[in-house]
C-alpha cells in the first residue's frame, strides 16, 4: 500500500523585493511520509510554512526543489485529485452560489450521477450542519459557516486523503467539537488526515503523529508525547493554608498564589521534604501531581532559540 | 475534457447573477427609441438606420462585456483565491481556462442572439415586415460574434498575468490597432523607410484583423456576404483564438498562485 | 451626527444642479467658435472621420447624412442663402459610405439649386454625382440625375443626352431614360421635357425636400406655358380690338376666357404695362421671366 503522502526535500523560494531580488525561503528541505490511515498534524506558527506546504501539495504553486507523491502519484497528476480533498486556508467561494449549488457544482467534477451527487450532497449538508441554510446565497454566510461549507466540499466525494488547512479557524467550540468529530470518524473510516494547525491543544488530541515546521523548517516530527521530552521537570503540590498562617519561606519562593490555594513546585526529590514543611505550617495538602512540559511548552522553546521569520 | 462544460456553465451562471443580461433591457429602449423616431429624422434610410445602429450597439456593447468580463475571468478568481478549491478537484488548468473561455463566448452568444431579435424586430416594425435581404444581418451578426470570441480569448490571456485595468488597456489597445490593421498594411507598403515597411506589414498580419468582420454596410444595404467569407473568417477566428489559448494556458500553467 | 434627510439632499442637488445651467450656457456660447472650428476641420476630414469611426462608418455616415438633411431645412427656415457645409456634409456622408443612394441624389439637387433654394455650386454636385456612380455602377437612377443635373442647371445638353444614354444602359434601367436621351439630343432644351423630368423626379422619391423643390419647378414652368398662353389671348384681343386689354378681365368680358385665370399657386394672373403677363404680387410662385 502506498505512503499517503511523501515529500521529499521540498523547497520554495520566493523572489522578494522589486528590482534586486533576493530569493526568501519559505519551505527549506522538507522531508516526511505519512502513512494511509493516520492523522498528522503539521504544526508552526504563523508564517512558518505550513500553508505553502500544503500549496505545494496541491499543485497551486510550484517548488524550487524536491518533490512530493501524494498516494504514489506525483503532485502534477490531476487524476490523483480524485482521491484527495482539500479545504484552504480562509475559504472563499463563489458568493453568487448558494451552499447546495457550490457543493453540487463541485461533485460534477467527480463524475457522479445526478441523483447521486445531489444525495451526496445533501447529506455533506447535514454533516457539517448547514441543512437550513443550504440554499442561501454564499455572499451571506458567516466565517464559520464558510468553513463547514469548505469542509464539506473537502469530503464529498469521499476521499482517501484529505487536507485541512486550520480547520477548526473561525468555528466556536461546538463546531470545533463538530470538526473534531469529523476527524475521527474519517480515521475510522479509515482515511488519512493531514491538518495544519496553530491550536496545539487539537494536535495533542486528535493526532497519531506530528511535525513541527518553524522559519520553512521541520523542526521535529514524531507522536505528540515522543515530541517533547517525557523526563519530569518536577512535582506540583496544590495545598490550602488557615486563616491568618503563612507559608514557609524556602517554600514561598517557588510558589504561586490561585486564588485561596497555594501552586508550589519542587524538584521530585525535594518533594517529601516540602511536605513535612507544609504540614509544619499547618497546610492542607490538595493534590500532587507530575509536572510535564507540553507541547506549548516545547513550542516556546523552539521559538525561543530560533529567530522569528520575518515575511512580508 | 469533460470538465470544460461543467465550468463553462458555471461561468456562464456566474454572468446571469451578475445581472449581466440587463444590458439588454438598455438595447430594447435603444431599438425602440431608433424605430419609433427613424421615420421623422431620417430620409429614405429608415432601414439602413435600424440595421446599422442595431449592429453598431450590438458589436460596441458586445464588445464593452467581452473586455470587462474577460480580464476579470482568471484575474478574479486567482485575487479572491475562489481558484483553490477548484484546482483540487480532478481539473487541468487549461481545462479551466478553456471552460472559463467557453462560458463567457456563450454569455455572449446568448445576449447576441436576444438583441438580434430585438433588432428583427424593429426591423419588421420600420420596414412593415422582414424580407429576404434581412437574412444578410444575422449573418453580420456571425462575424460580430467571432469578433467577440476573439476579443474575449485576448481578454482571457491577460486575465492570466496581469491587473483588470491594465489588461483593459491592452486589450482595447489591441482591438483598435487590430481595426486599423488595414491602414498599417498600407503603410507598410507606401513607407519610404524600409524597416519600417517591414515591420508595419508584418505587423499588421500579427495582429488580429478585426477590419473582416465588419458586415454592418453590406447588411444595413441588403447586400449579399459571399459565403466564402463566412468560411474564411470563421477558420481565421478559430486558428486566431486557438494560438490566443495555448499561450494563455501555457501562461496559466505555470503560475504560482498567491 | 444627524444623516442627511433624503429629501433635503436631493432638492439641494437639484438646485446646484440648476445653479450650473446659467453657467453652461455661458461657457456654451463662448466655446461654440471652438466647436464651429473643430466640426469645419472635421467636416474637411474625411479620412480622418473614418479613423476615429473605429469601423463603424455606416452609423457615422447616417448621422451625417441627418445632419445634412437637417442643416438644409434649417437654412431654409431661417432664409438663410448660404449653404457653405452642406457640401461638406454630404461628402463626408458618402465618404463614410459610398451606397448612401439617397445622399447623392439631394446633393444633385440643392447643391446645384442658385440660392436662396440651395448652394449654386452645380460643380460639386457633378463631382459628387460621379463618384456615386462610380461606386454604386449598378444604379442607372444615379446618371438619370447626373443627366438631370447637365440639363437643368448647366444647360449642357449634350453631357445631358450622353447621361441619359449611359443610364439607359444599366440593367433595370427605366425606358424612359432612352427616350429622354434621344429627345435631349435632338431638340436641347425646352418646356416639356423639363416638366416631363421635373415630374418624373416628384414621383420617384419620397423626400419631403425633394419634392417640395420639384413642385415648384413644376409650378414654375406651368406658369410661364400658362404666360405664353395667354400672351396669345392678348394678342388676338389686340389685334381684334385695335387696342391692348387694360387688364384680363377685359379678355374676360369679351368672350376669350371663361374666367380670370390663376396660377398654379392659385393666384390670379395680370396684365403687365406693355401686354405681358405677370404674376400677382402675394403668389408664391418663382420665375425669372414672368417676374423679372
Amino acid at each position: 500500500m502506498p505512503s499517503a503522502i511523501e515529500i521529499d526535500n521540498l523547497t520554495k523560494d520566493y523572489a522578494v523585493g522589486f528590482w534586486r531580488k533576493r530569493p526568501q525561503r519559505a519551505l527549506d528541505g522538507l522531508t516526511l511520509t505519512v502513512e494511509q490511515g493516520e492523522i498528522f498534524g503539521f504544526l508552526g506558527p504563523n508564517g512558518a510554512g505550513k500553508s505553502t506546504t500544503l500549496k505545494l501539495l496541491m499543485g497551486l504553486i510550484f517548488p524550487t526543489a524536491g518533490a512530493a507523491r501524494i498516494l504514489g502519484r506525483a503532485i502534477g497528476d490531476v487524476t490523483m485529485h480524485r482521491s484527495i480533498g482539500f479545504l484552504p486556508e480562509q475559504p472563499y467561494f463563489y458568493d453568487y452560489l448558494t451552499a447546495r449549488e457550490l457543493l453540487d457544482y463541485f461533485a460534477r467534477f467527480f463524475g457522479f450521477s445526478g441523483p447521486e451527487r445531489a444525495q451526496r450532497v445533501s447529506a455533506m449538508l447535514e454533516r457539517v450542519g448547514i441543512t437550513t441554510a443550504a440554499d442561501v446565497q454564499l455572499r451571506k454566510f458567516s466565517k464559520g459557516m464558510l468553513q463547514r461549507v469548505g469542509l464539506a466540499q473537502a469530503i464529498l466525494h469521499d476521499p482517501q486523503v484529505v487536507f485541512l488547512d486550520e480547520p477548526m479557524s473561525g468555528l466556536d467550540p461546538i463546531g470545533r467539537r463538530e470538526v473534531r468529530d469529523i476527524i475521527l470518524e474519517l480515521k475510522r473510516q479509515g482515511r488519512t488526515v493531514f491538518f495544519s494547525t496553530h491550536i496545539l491543544g487539537d494536535a495533542e488530541m486528535l493526532c497519531d503523529r506530528v511535525a513541527v515546521l518553524v522559519g520553512g523548517k521541520l523542526q521535529g516530527i514524531g507522536s505528540p508525547e515522543r515530541i517533547v521530552s517525557v523526563k519530569v521537570q518536577g512535582m506540583e503540590i496544590l495545598a490550602e493554608l488557615p486563616d491568618g498562617r503563612a507559608l514557609p519561606e524556602k517554600l514561598a519562593a517557588r510558589a504561586t498564589r490561585i486564588g485561596d490555594r497555594w501552586r508550589i513546585e519542587v524538584p521530585e526529590a525535594g518533594l517529601y521534604a516540602a511536605l513535612d514543611d507544609l504540614r509544619t505550617a499547618g497546610a492542607r495538602v490538595l493534590s500532587v501531581a507530575q509536572v510535564k512540559p507540553t507541547l506549548e511548552d516545547f513550542f516556546f522553546k523552539l521559538l525561543g532559540q530560533e529567530k522569528k521569520p520575518d515575511f512580508a | 475534457m469533460t470538465t470544460i462544460p461543467i465550468v463553462a456553465q458555471n461561468t456562464f451562471r456566474e454572468a446571469v447573477r451578475d445581472r449581466v443580461l440587463y444590458n439588454l433591457i438598455f438595447f430594447a429602449l435603444l431599438m425602440i427609441g431608433a424605430a419609433v423616431l427613424v421615420g421623422q429624422i431620417s430620409i429614405g434610410i429608415e432601414r439602413e438606420v435600424i440595421l446599422s445602429l442595431g449592429l453598431t450597439a450590438i458589436s460596441v456593447m458586445g464588445l464593452v462585456m467581452a473586455v470587462f468580463i474577460g480580464v476579470g475571468l482568471v484575474y478574479k478568481e486567482m485575487d479572491r483565491r475562489t481558484l483553490y478549491a477548484v484546482l483540487s478537484k480532478p481539473v487541468r488548468r487549461s481545462e479551466f481556462l478553456l471552460g472559463k473561455f467557453a462560458g463567457l463566448v456563450l454569455t455572449l452568444a446568448v445576449n447576441t442572439a436576444l438583441m438580434t431579435v430585438g433588432l428583427l424586430a424593429a426591423l419588421a416594425y420600420v420596414e412593415r415586415g422582414l424580407s429576404g435581404a434581412d437574412a444578410w444581418a444575422i449573418v453580420a451578426v456571425y462575424f460580430i460574434l467571432l469578433k467577440l470570441a476573439l476579443v474575449t480569448a485576448i481578454a482571457l490571456l491577460f486575465s492570466c498575468f496581469s491587473s483588470p485595468l491594465l489588461s483593459i488597456v491592452f486589450t482595447l489597445g489591441i482591438y483598435v490597432a487590430g481595426v486599423f490593421a488595414p491602414d498599417l498594411r498600407q503603410l507598410g507598403e507606401v513607407s519610404g523607410s524600409r524597416a519600417i515597411g517591414s515591420l508595419a506589414t508584418a505587423l499588421s498580419y500579427l495582429l488580429p484583423n478585426f477590419h473582416n468582420f465588419d458586415a454592418i454596410a453590406a447588411a444595413a444595404h441588403g447586400r449579399a456576404i459571399p459565403g466564402a467569407l463566412v468560411a474564411q473568417n470563421t477558420l481565421y477566428a478559430a486558428l486566431y483564438i486557438a494560438a490566443v489559448l495555448v499561450a494563455a494556458a501555457a501562461v496559466f500553467s505555470r503560475r504560482n498562485l498567491k | 451626527m444627524r444623516s442627511v434627510n433624503p429629501i433635503v439632499a436631493a432638492l439641494l442637488a437639484l438646485a446646484l444642479v440648476a445653479a450650473t445651467v446659467p453657467l453652461e450656457i455661458r461657457i456654451g456660447a463662448a466655446t461654440q467658435t471652438v466647436a464651429a472650428e473643430r466640426e469645419e476641420l472635421l467636416l474637411r476630414s474625411p479620412a480622418l472621420v473614418k479613423r476615429l469611426s473605429l469601423g463603424y462608418e455606416t452609423l457615422a455616415a447616417e448621422i451625417y447624412w441627418t445632419r445634412a438633411v437637417q442643416y438644409y431645412g434649417s437654412k431654409r427656415i431661417a432664409h438663410d442663402p448660404e449653404f457653405q457645409l452642406l457640401g461638406p456634409l454630404l461628402d463626408l456622408a458618402t465618404q463614410l459610405d459610398p451606397q448612401l443612394l439617397p445622399a447623392y441624389r439631394f446633393g444633385a439637387i440643392f447643391l446645384a439649386e442658385k440660392a436662396p433654394r440651395g448652394a449654386g455650386r452645380a460643380d460639386l454636385a457633378v463631382d459628387l454625382l460621379k463618384r456615386g456612380i462610380a461606386a454604386n455602377p449598378g444604379e442607372w437612377r444615379l446618371w438619370a440625375d447626373l443627366g438631370f443635373l447637365y440639363y437643368w442647371d448647366l444647360k449642357d445638353y449634350k453631357n445631358a443626352a450622353d447621361a441619359y444614354y449611359r443610364g439607359s444602359r444599366v440593367p433595370g434601367a427605366r425606358e424612359w431614360t432612352k427616350a429622354m436621351a434621344a429627345r435631349i439630343g435632338e431638340q436641347g432644351g425646352s418646356r416639356p421635357i423639363s416638366q416631363l423630368l421635373w415630374s418624373e423626379l416628384y414621383e420617384s422619391t419620397k423626400d419631403a425636400n425633394i419634392r417640395r423643390n420639384a413642385l415648384e419647378h413644376l409650378q414654375t414652368l406651368k406658369a410661364e406655358e400658362d404666360a405664353e398662353h395667354l400672351a396669345e389671348y392678348v394678342a388676338d384681343f389686340a389685334q381684334r380690338n385695335g387696342r391692348m386689354p387694360l387688364s384680363l378681365s377685359d379678355l374676360v368680358t369679351a368672350g376669350l376666357l371663361p374666367g380670370l385665370p390663376l396660377d398654379p399657386a392659385g393666384f390670379p394672373y395680370r396684365l403687365a404695362p406693355g401686354g405681358k403677363i405677370a404674376l400677382d404680387p402675394k403668389s408664391p410662385i418663382v420665375s425669372t421671366t414672368l417676374r423679372p
